[in-house]
């Protein structure tokens, strides 16, 4: 059985493409942090939960895109193959 | 290769199905132009809204002094809406109401319309450049009514003087940046939830019963709504940065 070029390709899109969403580490760990101090704030000043809430949303929402990226990458090697001729 | 036997119930990749199909083909000064999936899930977004916008209208035109349940709900509604659209702009808050509420609602219904089967609108990188690429227009047509031009100069020149623009292509770049980052963010959220639920529905379609409700309330409802929220916050934040302090006039009418 032979390997073909576009096999090789599409077998090293695949192994791209789980290295790429390794970017997921970083805005989960960034939430993790928004998080706990969102928590750590809860705690101090509980009268303000709601807009320490909808703030640390729209901060994880915007750490998230980072991740997301990675996401996209891996998307478009799996499936909108650019690579391959 | 003869002896690869495809047990007919083992599920494949070919059973996963989350792209974009285009249903109908016609040719517009010579190219070639498809209508697609987003095209007909768009439709039902934007019919559902104006068929409720219409109850509505009609609803208001008969409101009571003490509401009733109907009316109460959709006071809720834009009560919420002005609300969030208060503390994001402040004084410019009036102007953009309109457009924040009605970004708002298309782009909730976008998102949870999973739920009700479609594939969501907002999952097509075309619905949602198109909203940032408005987005980045009200943000620069702003820009330049409300600042003078030496003022935007020395703007995309900081941190560095006016008279040194060594930055000013780094600060063009992270304009540019602003329209591109905010409509992906959207789409990769949305498909990342579309995708999963394909994969749930294609791979796991002997036990995908009832359960995935619980995967549709957070990658839909949840996730949806946030991104929704996430989305219009970042427009009016962009857009009250350019409109700058309140012109005398309007500061002196909201001391008083």
């Amino acid at each position: 059985m032979g390997i073909t070029g576009q096999d090789l390709i599409l077998a090293c899109s695949a192994i791209g493409a789980g290295l790429a969403v390794i970017a997921g580490i970083g805005p989960g760990v960034g939430q993790g942090i928004a998080a706990g101090h969102a928590a750590a704030a809860v705690g101090r000043n509980p009268g303000a939960q709601g807009q320490i809430m909808s703030t640390m949303l729209l901060g994880q929402a915007v750490a998230e895109t980072t991740g997301l990226y990675g996401l996209l990458v891996a998307l478009l090697l799996l499936f909108v193959k650019p690579l391959v001729g | 290769m003869g002896n690869v036997v495809v047990m007919s119930s083992m599920p494949s990749a070919d059973d996963i199905d989350f792209m974009i199909h285009g249903l109908f083909k016609y040719k517009y000064f010579g190219h070639e132009v498809w209508i697609t999936t987003s095209h007909v899930c768009i439709l039902i977004v934007m019919l559902a809204l104006i068929i409720f916008a219409l109850i509505v209208n009609r609803k208001m035109k008969k409101a009571t002094e003490v509401p009733d349940d109907f009316q109460n709900v959709i006071e809720v509604i834009v009560e919420f809406l002005d609300s969030i659209v208060e503390g994001a702009m402040g004084w410019s808050a009036p102007k953009f109401r309109n457009y924040i509420g009605t970004l708002f609602l298309f782009i909730l219904v976008s998102n949870i319309s999973g739920i009700f089967g479609l594939r969501p609108p907002t999952a097509d990188y075309g619905t949602t450049l198109a909203l940032a690429l408005i987005t980045f227009t009200l943000i620069h047509f702003n820009q330049f009514r409300h600042n003078s031009l030496k003022s935007i100069w020395v703007d995309m020149c900081s941190p560095l003087p006016p008279w040194l623009p060594i930055w000013f292509p780094i600060n063009l770049i992270s304009e540019i940046a602003v329209p591109i980052s905010m409509s992906l963010r959207l789409f990769a959220n949305v498909l990342s939830g579309t995708i999963i639920m394909a994969l749930v529905y294609g791979l796991l379609k002997s036990i995908a019963y009832v359960w995935p409700a619980v995967l549709h309330v957070y990658f839909d409802l949840f996730s949806g709504a946030i991104q929704t929220y996430v989305f219009c916050m970042l427009t009016m934040t962009y857009i009250a940065q350019q409109m700058g302090d309140p012109p005398p006039a309007v500061a002196e009418k909201t001391t008083k």
